[in-house]
């Protein structure tokens, strides 16, 4: 797909909902960590519809759709509504999805080819608008999505070049830049390092949780600008067996996910 | 009295009624059904000198790299599958056309403002983005009751002519589309002066609802001027349920310099076109 912001989404699987096997269970990857860190992204969401950029996003909404938020809507990523196992439930043409947004019923996850402190997200241009040193998507819908309904990002490649002190373009609006726009709402950034809120006094970036074998040290390192770390910060949590499970045998058992991460 | 029941005619009959300098919409959303062959017509043409109006796919990668395109009113350009749209995103770093950049929402109100006939929608999009900086043009508007929300006032997007694709049309200019998508054509078509429908097929009007149901009938005859039957017409991009996109020839179109594609694929008419991709095909299955 192309969703209406963003990067292609795999094909709909109409995987059949497997009993699961008893094999012992390997201990979760980095990419399994990401999958659980964005699928927290939809808990308690209801009846809304989950919008996953990416790889790993949408295992993570699948994952949450089939577990703890079972009235989460999904997308084939073209017009339909569909289940977990692929039964199609609904039509969503471009136009009605675009309805949706400004309805506010629905949580994105989105890409960012830059981020800054205050979630200002950029995935038009790099380097001056007018003649761009690269010209990546364009703006696509993060301005609308932002002002609408609940945002989130999925950053695998956590570094200096993406989490920038400035962005080149706002698409996505930041918490600086909102001026008390009644929906807008910056829920949380999911990197290949670890997950981040803005549950700060002025709403900037903080880092809320590490996947485990990642140090404060490295996102530090990788973040190019100042990031506000807690005194004590918690490990992004393990998948449950049931959660591993399904992500391995039912919903990503080609192991896509591990292209997104690595590790 | 004039006899509006024919509106069939070729697709360089289509260019020959386009002008350098207008403002012209392309139907469809990224590579999925674009009025490719039309497009081809265009690029046969000297019409040059355009503000293209489109959810931007291959048809504004063709264009652009060709130098028609002065102003391009778009929320993005993308193959879907190929994410970046290579000629385009050339045209871009080297400042070959002017960019008015919005969001996929106010790109939508634009369009239903011009279908509307009125100046602007007001969008809850935009304020805050850096499309504000970058559309220096664009006004703001105070809701006038008592929550006084200010929001961005889209202007029309008005069009001197829209080229789409459906799957079937009759004569007259009833287009059918049998995708899962309607995407944004029948507005294009709503906010021209002049619309041009190519098809996979001309059908009597009769055959448009034998089999399928009335609400797949998504462009009025009233607002279409032409209408031309284009087997394949949207090819590389897809054309569901007639054909997915062609991955492999988009591939090739997305990695081989323009000058290459454009001395290969888009010297001749439609029908070399078609045979050229034919042929490549088969080169490449013997690889």
């Amino acid at each position: 797909m192309s969703d209406i912001t963003g990067a292609p989404l795999p094909p709909p699987t109409r995987t059949p909902l497997l009993p699961p096997t008893r094999t012992p269970l390997l201990p979760p990857t980095r990419a399994e960590y990401c999958v659980i860190a964005c699928a927290e992204a939809w808990r308690d969401a209801g009846e809304i519809l989950a919008s996953p950029m990416g790889l790993i996003p949408s295992i993570g909404a699948r994952l949450a759709r089939c577990t703890f938020s079972p009235d989460l809507l999904l997308t084939d990523g073209e017009a339909l509504l569909v289940g977990p196992d692929g039964t199609v439930e609904g039509w969503l043409p471009y136009r009605q999805h675009l309805t949706l947004a400004a309805g506010g019923r629905r949580h994105v996850m989105m890409g960012a080819s830059q981020i800054d402190r205050y979630g200002n997200q950029n995935i038009s241009c790099i380097g001056d608008w007018a003649r761009p040193a690269r010209q990546l998507l364009g703006v696509r819908g993060a301005p609308v999505n932002t002002l609408n309904h609940a945002t989130s990002y999925w950053i695998p490649k956590h570094s200096r070049r993406v989490f920038v002190e400035k962005v080149d373009m706002v698409c996505g609006v930041g918490n600086d830049r909102a001026g008390g726009a009644p929906f807008h709402h910056l829920a949380r950034v999911v990197s290949g390092l670890g997950v981040f809120d803005f549950a700060t006094p002025d709403r900037s970036m903080r880092l809320a949780s590490l996947h485990p074998g990642v140090t404060v040290e490295e996102v530090r390192e990788a973040t190019a600008f100042p990031l506000a770390v807690p005194d004590e910060v918690p490990y992004t949590r393990d998948p449950t067996a049931a959660e591993l499970r399904l992500i391995r045998e039912v919903i990503d058992p080609a192991d896509t996910r591990s292209r997104e991460v690595a590790g | 009295m004039s006899d509006r029941t024919d509106k069939t005619m070729s697709a360089d009959e289509v260019v020959s009624r386009l002008e350098s300098g207008m403002t012209l919409g392309i139907g469809g959303w990224g590579s999925r059904r674009k009025p490719m062959s039309l497009v081809r017509a265009l690029l046969r043409s000297r019409v040059t000198d355009l503000t293209v109006v489109s959810c931007g796919g291959p048809d504004i990668g063709m264009l652009a790299a060709a130098g028609r395109i002065r102003t391009l009113v778009a929320a993005f350009a993308t193959l879907d599958s190929i994410p970046l749209e290579p000629h385009y995103r050339a045209a871009r770093e080297r400042g070959a056309l002017e960019l008015m950049e919005i969001d996929e929402a106010m790109f939508l109100w634009g369009l239903r403002a011009a279908a509307n006939r009125l100046p602007f929608m007001p969008v809850r999009a935009g304020l805050g983005s850096d499309v504000m900086r970058v559309n220096p043009g664009l006004r703001t508007v105070t809701s006038p009751y008592e929550d006084g929300e200010t929001l961005v006032a889209m202007p029309a997007l008005r069009l001197d002519a829209a080229l789409v694709h459906v799957s079937r049309a009759d004569g007259r200019g009833n287009g059918q589309y049998l995708g899962p998508d309607p995407y944004f054509d029948d507005l294009f078509c709503e906010a021209a002066e002049a619309a041009y429908v190519s098809c996979e097929r001309i059908v009597d009007t009769a055959e448009l609802t034998k089999e399928t149901a009335p609400q797949t009938l998504l462009i009025k005859r009233h607002t279409v001027a032409g209408v031309v039957e284009s087997p394949r017409g949207a090819h590389f991009t897809s054309c569901v349920p007639d054909y997915g996109r062609d991955e492999a020839f988009q591939k090739q179109y997305a990695t081989t310099s323009w000058a290459e594609f454009a001395g290969r694929f888009l010297d001749g008419d439609e029908h070399a076109y078609q045979s050229a991709v034919r042929d490549w095909h088969e080169e490449a299955a013997h690889e």
